[in-house]
């Protein structure tokens, strides 16, 4: 049994993609012989709202929530909401930041600007207590995949730079999440492999 | 085999490993996703029915018939299954009866926050909770056996958080499906007053057996889970809010109940003996507090916790424990302020197109449940009220008898296909029946929508995708009495015709009903075609911003104030067209 003791925030916007990465984190986790809680948010809040879903992964694992200054990492699938679940960081966690940008209503609406400098604002924030990883996962996404839709596995490949899974382990995961559409799974594994490039900084 | 289960998937689970027959739901938030894994199981029957109402009077008749059933619905499918849940509890069952609940604490997804777990003490029916997957699958079996055996349904109550949870579940094989004989038994199954009251002795005393068998054996029968370590605190829990006391007070001492209803004052006032401070921790209502506090324990409950929302490990370590709260990465106040992302209706919506008209219109809007109710947000803002499944048209009809029909010249209410199908009908009867001058609008597009597509008795398709008689709406409201010339099909993305129908049958002085048809972008029949995509001609464009007000998620003013169309989230509706007043965007043609 490997020994990883972690939470895992996959933060985004509706239809990113984020419960697929949680089941396949859970999926790893449960191969690797470890316990794991994957909280997901279903409903109202998916029609292009702001979503999160969170993976815990322990030898024991209790509230399938990660509250504030208690995750290891956090996944941010567009760049604003980043900012939004930030709290959630503990000292010393990482943060890998999707550069992707969509516009919320109050944006479209002209109610308020979308933040400028989101990175560096984060950088700033953290006063050293974070490692802040960016990339552009919508785009190597497109690139490999030809679909952005790939996006959510370009960050975990990202995220497997860092997690403590042998590079084995996260291929059997990604074909075991895609079983079903086996021909999406070359291009998965080619968005991971990208996506583990990119975020080894 | 090990595998890794929603908390909803693993009760579908363990009701197949119990050899459940049949299951009959109306899909609700979070519960929605048990049937759908039923339905994965060939050799269960499974179906939607039209309201939880339905659902449970199959249930309960496959019950007495002899076969294994369950009814799942969210909190408030409840409230409209309560009538058959209060009587079934005196009746009793032949094939074991569940009724699976799941409450949203923090209404994630839900118009109250109401705790089901009032309605076992009132229904008299026992409660099982559990706290994850594996419990989901143990428990929901449990429950089932425990119906046979104490001749009674058996409620099983869920929580957001252990529905849409992902833990690791240990398979078992499934029993097989038996159907026990039938036969007629009026003094159990007629419940007219000679023989309810005879009944009525029944459930008391089934009631007490139950609480006995569970002093003789907590963990056996009553699942409780009875963790003893540092006596100086000890926590009486269930369902989720384990979870989070086990995170925050790893050293506490712990009574989990597994039956929440009824308790067994033994098995509490032993736990209690053993601790020197006894501390309930609950979400919502003091539920297990009073029970607790009436045995005569001296306990604490809600005067450290609140009544509201969802509880963390963090709120309970607050208030019981000194060690230091954890504290983020970030210094807060150095983050930038950033805009709210609400949730929005998708691009190629067609509730979109009908709302533009209401807003022109400024007329009242009574609304309903379902991905519609996002038209009460801005930039729509078109809804003005919203309570249950079905008010809408009720609500309309009250409407106009408060104003001697006056307010039905600028009122409408508005109802999707599969909440009219659910509670609307009855009200629609209700307003022609009763001399009112409503006009109803039926948003039908062709499934139920919030809760991730399902189908419904008007889209052709059951529960298996398979070919499936399809209510006409049409032929519906003419039988309810509605005139033919006053039921009018539109379709919502002419936005401007809906505006013109919609006039026109509000001055209508008897009960109306328009149609806005058009199916979910988001399902086979909705999605965009290839080769009709919609383009900008920049040179006819006077950027009036028309087109921006829709407010599509597909469509963007660039800085220039030009719209600009995202091809790969465009559904090709053509709303942004038919409100464009220079011709400057256009649709291929189909």
């Amino acid at each position: 049994m490997e020994n990883i003791n972690a939470s895992i925030v996959l933060a985004g916007v509706g239809g990113q993609g984020t419960l697929i990465a949680g089941k396949l984190l859970g999926i790893l986790a449960m191969n690797l012989g470890l316990d794991v809680k994957v909280s997901e948010v279903h409903g109202m809040s998916q029609r292009g709202g702001s979503v999160v879903t969170y993976v815990k992964i322990a030898p024991e694992v209790h509230s399938p929530i990660i509250e504030e200054g208690t995750a290891d990492f956090v996944l941010s699938f567009e760049e604003v909401e980043s900012v939004r679940w930030a709290k959630l960081l503990k000292k010393g966690g990482t943060m890998i930041v999707n550069t992707q940008q969509i516009k919320s209503l109050p944006v479209l609406m002209g109610q308020m600007k979308y933040p400028e400098g989101v990175i560096d604002s984060l950088k700033e924030a953290s006063e050293g207590n974070a490692r802040i990883v960016s990339i552009d996962a919508t785009g190597l996404s497109v690139e490999t995949a030809g679909t952005s839709k790939a996006t959510n596995i370009v960050m975990l490949g990202a995220l497997s730079n860092y997690l403590g899974a042998s590079d084995d382990e996260w291929r059997k995961a990604v074909e075991e999440a895609f079983a079903s559409k086996p021909k999406t799974i070359p291009g998965n594994l080619s968005a991971f492999e990208k996506g583990r490039t990119a975020g080894n900084v | 085999m090990k595998k890794i289960m929603l908390g909803n998937e693993a009760v579908a689970r363990g009701a197949y490993e119990a050899g459940v027959k049949f299951v009959s739901s109306y899909p609700g938030t979070p519960s929605t996703e048990i049937t759908e894994e039923i339905a994965k199981y060939p050799e269960v029957a499974c179906e939607w029915a039209p309201n939880e109402k339905c659902g449970a009077e199959a249930a309960i008749g496959c019950s007495v018939r002899g076969g294994r059933a369950m009814t799942c619905m969210k909190h408030v499918g409840m409230n409209v299954c309560a009538d058959p849940l209060f009587t079934v509890s005196y009746t009793g069952v032949n094939g074991g009866l569940v009724f699976c609940v799941a409450d949203d604490p923090g209404m994630h997804s839900s118009q109250n926050e109401q705790d089901s777990r009032n309605y076992a003490r009132a229904s008299k029916v026992p409660m099982l909770e559990p706290s994850d997957s594996e419990e989901c699958r143990t428990f929901t079996k449990y429950a089932f056996e425990m119906s046979e055996k104490y001749d009674t349904p058996v409620l099983l109550r869920l929580h957001t958080r252990v529905s849409h949870s992902r833990s690791v579940v240990s398979v078992e094989d499934a029993a097989p499906i038996t159907i026990k004989d039938y036969e007629k038994n009026p003094p159990k199954y007629v419940m007219m007053p000679a023989n309810a009251i005879g009944k009525h002795v029944v459930v008391e005393e089934r009631n007490k057996k139950i609480i006995d068998d569970v002093a003789a054996d907590p963990e056996g029968v009553g699942l409780h889970k009875i963790e003893i370590r540092d006596t100086k605190l000890g926590i009486i829990t269930d369902g989720a809010a384990y979870q989070y006391v086990r995170d925050a007070l790893p050293n506490a001492s712990v009574l989990k109940l597994g039956l929440v209803w009824p308790l067994s004052e033994a098995v509490i006032k032993d736990f209690a003996s053993k601790v020197e401070r006894v501390v309930i921790v609950e979400e919502l209502d003091p539920f297990l507090e009073t029970e607790i506090k009436a045995m005569g324990v001296k306990c604490e409950g809600k005067e450290l916790f609140t009544l509201l929302g969802e509880y963390s490990a963090r709120l309970i370590k607050e208030k019981l424990s000194d060690d230091e709260l954890p504290v983020s990465a970030f210094d807060a106040s150095k983050l930038p302020q950033i805009p709210g992302r609400p949730p929005v209706l998708c691009a190629g919506c067609p509730h979109k197109g009908l709302y533009l008209a209401l807003k022109r219109l400024k007329v009242n809007v009574t609304g309903d449940i379902g991905c519609y109710t996002l038209g009460a947000l801005p930039p729509m803002q078109a809804v003005d009220t919203v309570v249950c499944m079905g008010a809408s048209v009720g609500m309309a009809h009250g409407f106009d008898k408060a104003t001697d029909h006056a307010d039905s010249r600028n009122t409408v209410g508005v109802i999707g296909d599969s909440t009219f199908l659910h509670s609307g009908v009855t009200n629609l009867m209700n307003a022609v029946y009763n001399d009112s001058q409503i006009t109803l609008i039926i948003l039908d597009n062709s499934i139920t929508g919030m809760t991730g597509h399902q189908q419904n008795p008007s889209t052709g398709m059951n529960i298996r995708l398979e070919a499936a008689p399809a209510v006409s709406l049409e032929k519906l409201c003419e039988s309810l009495g509605v005139r033919p010339e006053a039921i009018r099909v539109v379709d919502p993305v002419d936005t401007f015709e809906c505006e013109k129908v919609i006039k026109e049958e509000l001055e209508r002085e008897v009960v109306s009903v328009v149609i806005a048809r058009r199916p979910c972008a988001l399902i086979p029949t909705g999605r965009a075609k290839k080769g009709v995509e919609v383009s900008v001609d920049y040179d006819k464009c006077r950027k009036c911003g028309a087109c921006g007000r829709i407010m599509c998620p597909a469509l963007i003013m660039d800085a220039d104030g030009f719209p600009v169309v995202d091809a790969e989230a465009c559904n090709n509706c053509g709303l942004c067209v038919n409100v464009c007043r220079f011709g400057a965007l256009s649709k291929a043609e189909e």
